[in-house]
């Protein structure tokens, strides 16, 4: 536009000529260049806070960081994570277990079965799921897991919990996949002769994998930074977590030392540490989890390309 | 076994097999057809509805006796309180048991999330909007692609870290350094009254509704961000040959062609604020028995309510604190997913596309 603006300043056409060109005016100008400065400073605003947070955490644990909390175990309010980490990795592998053999299955019925109402329905479930908010979950599982059931406060109820939450999550990347595997593949499968079933599991299946595998590892990101479903269903213990024990008996988990040991609930500062520790140890284990999704989705896309 | 002689069983010559070969072969040409597989998989399927309706049942059995004795008081009464003092009795009242002198209002609970999520998406929303359209018009795609993991960082913080930074570094921050100036210097006229008083400790309805903003932020904008790109190029290159400005193509063209996927993208990230636990827990005060007077002071939500106070309400020999503690989740429940349910009907029923689950990962 510039262009056609200079020429206009060098007495070209003249208003009502063929080819004239008005001005811009500067209102407008300022106009424009206010709204996309004010978008600008809206994208500072999402990426500043994040910084923030992410340096405000690491400043405040690596200064006292050290990497025996790993494999020290914790006593009371003091010592290493070993049990929180061994508490959130299992609580977070069965969860994968229950909730993604629930979801694929839900997926799969979902794309390759059910159709109309049913599939409205089913559908409309697991995703107004995904809006229960999760201390609702947890009070749920308590009062019934917890307390009607008689299991007391444990793995069991913890994983199930944790599973409700991360069927939405699993479910739908599952479904995502298995629509976008081409229909060219099923089609071809079919003029084959290969059995259903096969064609599911060699073809089908396998396109799907690597989106399927994105969810399992997004849905496994959020199982572990979960809090509030695990307070009242897991409670807390230094025993490590036990697969012959999963009743009555508190399970340790890394968010619990973050939610219970910080300097705003307990005065010691061995506790405060390791409740930034266990923040610290959250963060890499989403960062992983959350990385790892990405580079497998690029590897798939390339991979199809 | 003489199998080289035995003739060979076709689709109806099962019947000449010996029982268990028959039921092998019938289960075989099952799994072979897909039977099994559709079967094993409608059981999975109906698993998600089947727990839905599950928690909605354990929630209303729980809640029953609560709302029958609390009745409207529930909604207008603004006192949280476990029966009184040692010689609290478990006294029955039309058929409930509870605790005397016990009192349970959830005025300050419902007020404070509703308020503490209005002030999220205020804050929230616009700056999600900004920052969807700079990331799509304007920064070169290399960035976006970045600034779009970054969003995905963002959602998949967990929120008690969060809320350990909100209460530790943010909080304090904005108190000390932030609202006492605007507190001085706010007019003292209606609405903005309440940015006057005291600033607080960095625990209140500001720092909750603020973290909430962050929260929601990666939700809204990622949804938005993806909804904008697919705005088609014809319309806007039309808009920009009528003389339109780039930022009026964007304000006029871009934005309303998505605009119902980016309403049903905020009431996701507003059924998320309403049911956030812990960040908020830990950010709110917690102060139960007082809707706030300003913008500054200590407050509680729904689920800050439920986490902080379960603990307590074991205590209560009758177990009717537990049931209003079931009350209020089923109204926390029932509020979002009023939200969802109608953030999905909006969204399928004008874009035909469907919203993220969730958190929106």
């Amino acid at each position: 536009m510039s262009g056609a603006q200079a020429a206009h300043e060098v007495a070209g056409p003249r208003p009502g000529d063929a080819g004239y060109w008005p001005a811009v005016p500067r209102r407008r100008k300022i106009s424009n260049f206010a709204f996309w400065s004010a978008c600008a400073i809206a994208l500072a605003l999402v990426v500043a806070p994040t910084v923030w947070l992410v340096v405000g955490i690491v400043a405040r644990a690596v200064p006292n960081f050290h990497w025996s909390v790993l494999w020290t175990r914790t006593n009371q309010l003091s010592g290493g994570l070993l049990q929180p980490i061994l508490g959130t990795i299992t609580i977070t592998v069965g969860a994968m277990v229950i909730g993604g053999a629930i979801s694929v299955l839900t997926g799969l019925y979902l794309t390759e079965f059910a159709s109309g109402r049913p599939r409205g329905i089913l559908r409309g479930a697991y995703e107004v799921l995904a809006g229960i908010p999760s201390i609702v979950l947890g009070f749920v599982g308590y009062i019934a897991l917890c307390v009607d059931l008689k299991l007391g406060f444990g793995l069991l109820p913890a994983v199930l919990v944790i599973s409700v939450l991360t069927i939405p999550y699993i479910t739908k990347s599952t479904e995502t996949s298995l629509a976008q595997v081409p229909s060219g593949y099923r089609e071809g499968a079919e003029a084959l002769g290969i059995p259903t079933s096969w064609a599911m599991r060699k073809i089908v299946l396998k396109a799907a994998l690597p989106g399927m595998i994105t969810g399992f590892l997004v849905a496994a990101a959020i199982a572990v930074g979960e809090t509030a479903p695990l307070l009242y269903t897991a409670s807390f213990s230094d025993q490590s977590p036990s697969l012959t024990h999963v009743t009555h008996q508190g399970v340790p988990y890394l968010t619990y030392v973050v939610w219970g040991f910080n300097p705003n609930q307990v005065q010691s500062n061995a506790a405060n540490i390791l409740s930034y520790d266990a923040a610290l140890v959250l963060m890499a284990f989403v960062l992983v989890l959350i990385l790892l999704g990405r580079t497998v989705a690029a590897f798939a896309r390339r991979n199809t390309e | 076994m003489t199998s080289s002689t035995a003739p060979i069983a076709g689709p109806d010559g099962a019947a000449d097999l010996p029982l268990p070969r028959r039921a092998g072969s019938a289960i075989r040409a099952a799994v072979r057809r897909g039977e099994i597989l559709r079967w094993l998989g409608g059981v999975g399927a109906v698993i998600p509805l089947l727990a839905l309706l599950f928690i909605l049942a354990v929630l209303a059995v729980e809640a029953v006796p609560a709302i029958r004795l609390d009745g409207l008081g529930f909604f207008t009464k603004s006192v949280w309180q476990l029966g009184g003092g040692y010689n609290a009795q478990i006294v029955t009242t039309d058929g409930v048991k509870h605790l005397s002198g016990d009192s349970f209002g959830a005025v300050p609970e419902i007020a404070g999330t509703l308020i503490t999520s209005a002030i999220a998406l205020i804050v929230g929303v616009p700056i999600s909007i900004g920052a969807a359209l700079a990331i799509v018009e304007r920064l070169p795609r290399r960035l976006a692609n970045a600034v779009g993991v970054f969003l995905e960082l963002l959602a998949g913080i967990p929120s008690v870290i969060i809320g350990l930074w909100g209460a530790l570094t943010f909080g304090p921050f904005i108190a000390h350094h932030i609202t006492p100036v605007i507190a001085r210097n706010m007019p003292d006229v209606p609405v903005l009254n309440y940015f006057r008083g005291a600033p607080g400790y960095g625990e209140g309805l500001l720092t909750s509704g603020l973290i909430l903003a962050i929260m929601i932020i990666p939700i809204v904008a990622a949804t938005s961000r993806d909804l904008i790109r697919q705005v088609p190029i014809l319309p806007r290159e039309g808009a920009i040959a009528l003389g339109m400005s780039d930022a009026q193509t964007a304000r006029k063209v871009t934005l309303p062609w998505v605009s119902s996927g980016i309403i049903g993208a905020v009431v996701l990230g507003l059924a998320r604020a309403l049911g956030e636990t812990i960040a908020v827990a830990m950010v709110c005060g917690v102060a139960l028995t007082a809707v706030p007077g300003n913008i500054y002071a200590a407050t509680t939500t729904i689920s800050a309510t439920i986490v902080t106070q379960l603990d307590s309400a074991f205590t209560d020999g009758s177990g009717f604190a537990v049931r209003a503690i079931g009350e209020l989740a089923l109204v926390l429940m029932v509020i979002t997913l009023v939200v969802n349910v109608a953030a999905r009907w909006l969204v399928r029923r004008v874009s035909g596309t469907a919203l993220p689950v969730g958190r929106g990962v």
